[in-house]
């Protein structure tokens, strides 16, 4: 009797074994115990040993193929014996990768081919054999393939097997435990401006070695400095942030590093303060980016913000106008964030995060009275910025803010 | 719509234009007092007088050459080659005269000329005198490349190539010339590029011209017969392709099989299948495949011959290898 090699489960995560070597070959002799071949598993190289003496019928496998686990291999049996019903049974499908249990329940019986992706799949990491209409057909509803068992030639997935196949948009939500993320429904591919973003935030979360430093800030005086400024006068509207431009650029004139780069080799320091404010699109981002803001004053600085933020949201602004800043401030006190961390925009030296002014209880002289205060985070790179450099720098910030006057200096 | 044989078609359509033209004339081996190896310039002598019926010595190049320089200055020959076996001596005047003076000249010499004749295979003729020539002539930028299958299309296309201003080439087959079929009579055109669905069906694509259209038709019959309806698409004009009806037909049926008389090798089901891949990819569900002669010169012996010639039932196990079934 027949029997079949199939490949093993070479270690608890494992769900695809490479074939790397047969060491008989078909028509050989193989007995129990011995050495037929060596694979792979996601960790390490194994040697696979036959079950049963006999002749090696059929491989099935060619070197290099991959295979899920429990899948064919090879055939094993008595010289001239039949083996095309083993052949023709089905491998079964890769396992779902195995999780937590607790974090991440499996879905219950009834879909076993739509289990929610759990992971970030990378199509190419695992070599899938389908038509192109079944992965055309796949894309549409939604369905991964590694969990689609093909009945076509060599296992290939076509297009029947994805034909009676509930869309991932149609099964029933209660199917799913809910723990489980939704299943991928639709997708959009990237536009340029999605591109930029996904790669330079990545390179910037990876590369760059962040520290964040968060700082609450009494802006009593702001408000009040506002407030008359905007009483004053009605050419120009003076808003928190351009306050804030200005007292960022005071303190980065006297921070080089936090105006700085790094380089590899070497640091390069910036004469000039040019900062980014980082504007929200419809679907994306955009820093237009205030040209010399140490040398002009809040006016000047709050007229010209204006245009560039219009041009931003019209996406009029040209390349010059949204590169080369030095230092970059995201403001999110709009949507009443109290704080958060930003991702320091590369090669920039670190980013300031701005959280809203908020009304809180403090305590002045002994007494709690209501006070007007901010929290800010710096994220730094800490191939140029240290902890205390950032320190010092949000210091001289926070002193600017408080003591407003200082800025006229 | 009277019955009527491929012969007779081709020979309405070549009477048709030399009444409706009297620059179209006749010239070939056999064409006049004979009525033709294949009869199918039958009474044409009588009608339109040895002027323009002209029987020609056998010497392919020589008579070839006379019909491109009679193109040349305006008039409209058809030149019939036997069987095209016997074009290839004539390759020279059609590969670097017919299909490429147009081009240059600029355009300023036009070259109205039909080079027709039978191809493929028949029975027993011998490996020289059963091969398919369309590849070859495919091959050749300058040259428009016909093959109809049934006689109305004989009739419409042949008229459709006598009338343009471009070289063409007609091919047509020994063992189809006594098919009959319904035949529009007077003026009835087949337009050049333009295909035809010889079957409609959802399940599977099979492409296939002249001869093999019949073969085609015949397998999807067999296809019917196990529930599978086959869509039998003949692009009729082999150069310019009609690609839009072969892409429309597999993004319907998304499974496409190629039925061609001649080798397999650099073969015009090779072209189109391509293109198919280009232009419907994502609609495959299935490689195409190929039907095709054997990699061969055709046997002598019947049974070997009727080997290596593509057959329904080949036809029928690649429409179902397609199919997964």
């Amino acid at each position: 009797m027949a029997s079949k090699l199939t490949m093993p489960k070479l270690s608890d995560t494992m769900t695809l074994g490479v074939l790397l070597k047969w060491l008989k070959k078909e028509g050989e002799k193989v007995d129990a115990g011995e050495v037929i071949a060596e694979a792979e598993s996601d960790k390490a190289t194994m040697e696979l040993e036959a079950f049963d003496a006999g002749i090696l019928l059929k491989i099935v496998v060619p070197e290099g193929g991959k295979v899920p686990v429990g899948g064919l291999l090879a055939i094993i049996g008595e010289k001239g014996e039949d083996i095309a019903a083993l052949l023709s049974e089905k491998a079964p499908a890769p396992e779902p990768e195995s999780v937590p249990e607790s974090t991440q329940p499996l879905p219950a019986a009834p879909v076993p081919d739509m289990t929610p992706a759990d992971e970030i799949i990378t199509t190419d990491s695992v070599r899938i054999k389908a038509s192109p209409l079944a992965r055309k057909m796949a894309a549409a509803k939604g369905i991964d393939l590694r969990r689609v068992q093909g009945s076509g030639t060599g296992g290939r997935i076509i297009s029947r097997d994805l034909a009676a196949m509930p869309s991932a948009a149609e099964v029933p939500a209660k199917q799913a435990p809910a723990a489980a993320p939704a299943a991928v429904s639709s997708e959009q591919p990237l536009n340029t401006m999605r591109t930029a973003i996904a790669s330079r935030m990545t390179l910037s979360k990876t590369t760059v070695p962040h520290f964040y430093l968060t700082m609450e800030i009494d802006m009593d005086k702001m408000v009040a400095l506002r407030a008359e400024m905007n009483a004053a006068q009605t050419e120009i509207k003076i808003s928190f942030n351009d306050l804030i431009v200005k007292a960022v650029a005071a303190a980065l004139s006297k921070h080089p590093r936090v105006n700085g780069s790094f380089a590899g080799d070497k640091f390069i320091f910036h004469q000039q303060v040019d900062i980014g404010l980082a504007v929200a699109l419809e679907d994306g981002l955009i820093t237009p980016v205030l040209r010399d803001c140490a040398a002009r004053s809040v006016g000047e600085l709050a007229k010209e913000a204006r245009v560039l933020i219009d041009k931003a949201k019209e996406r009029k602004l040209t390349p010059n106008e949204y590169t080369g800043s030095t230092f970059t401030i995201s403001n999110l006190g709009m949507f009443d964030i109290e704080e958060f961390s930003a991702i320091i925009n590369p090669p920039e030296a670190a980013i300031l995060a701005v959280g809203a002014i908020q009304e809180k209880p403090v305590v002045q002289n002994g007494q709690i009275v209501v006070g007007q205060r901010m929290k800010v985070t710096l994220s730094c790179d800490h191939r140029i910025v240290d902890g205390a450099t950032g320190a010092l720098f949000l210091k001289d910030f926070k002193n600017y803010l408080e003591n407003p006057a200082l800025l006229l200096l | 719509m009277p019955e009527i044989t491929f012969r007779e078609a081709l020979n309405q359509a070549m009477a048709e234009e030399m009444e409706r033209d009297p620059n179209v004339f006749l010239m070939g081996e056999e064409v006049g007092y004979y009525q033709g190896a294949y009869k199918v310039s039958q009474g044409l002598l009588e009608k339109f007088g040895p002027q323009r019926v002209i029987d020609t010595p056998i010497a392919e190049l020589g008579f070839a050459g006379l019909g491109v320089g009679a193109a040349q200055v305006g008039l409209r020959p058809i030149i019939e080659f036997m069987t095209w076996n016997f074009s290839l001596l004539a390759l020279d005047q059609i590969v670097n005269n017919a299909a490429k003076l147009r081009y240059m000249s600029g355009g300023q010499i036009k070259m109205p000329i039909v080079f027709r004749g039978a191809n493929g295979s028949a029975h027993q003729l011998g490996a020289q005198h059963s091969q398919s020539m369309e590849a070859w002539l495919c091959h050749i930028p300058g040259l428009i490349v016909m093959a109809p299958s049934v006689p109305a299309d004989g009739k419409g296309m042949l008229k459709a190539a006598i009338r343009d201003d471009n070289p063409v080439i007609f091919i047509e087959s020994e063992v189809a010339y006594g098919y009959k079929g319904e035949v529009p009579e007077g003026e009835h055109i087949v337009p050049i590029g333009v295909g035809d669905i010889k079957r409609p069906g959802k399940d599977v694509t099979i492409v296939a011209w002249s001869k093999m259209v019949h073969v085609a038709l015949e397998a999807a019959n067999i296809l019917a017969g196990e529930g599978i309806e086959a869509e039998v698409v003949d692009p009729r004009t082999l150069r310019p392709l009609d690609e839009q009806l072969l892409v429309s037909s597999v993004e319907k049926t998304n499974r496409c099989v190629i039925v061609e008389e001649g080798w397999p090798y650099a073969g015009v089901g090779a072209e189109i299948a391509h293109r198919i891949y280009i232009n419907a990819f994502d609609h495959l569900d299935a490689p195409i495949l190929r039907v095709t002669s054997e990699d061969v010169p055709m046997p002598y012996a019947a049974n070997l011959e009727h080997a290596v010639v593509p057959n329904a039932q080949r036809v029928a196990a690649a429409a179902k290898k397609v199919l997964y079934v």
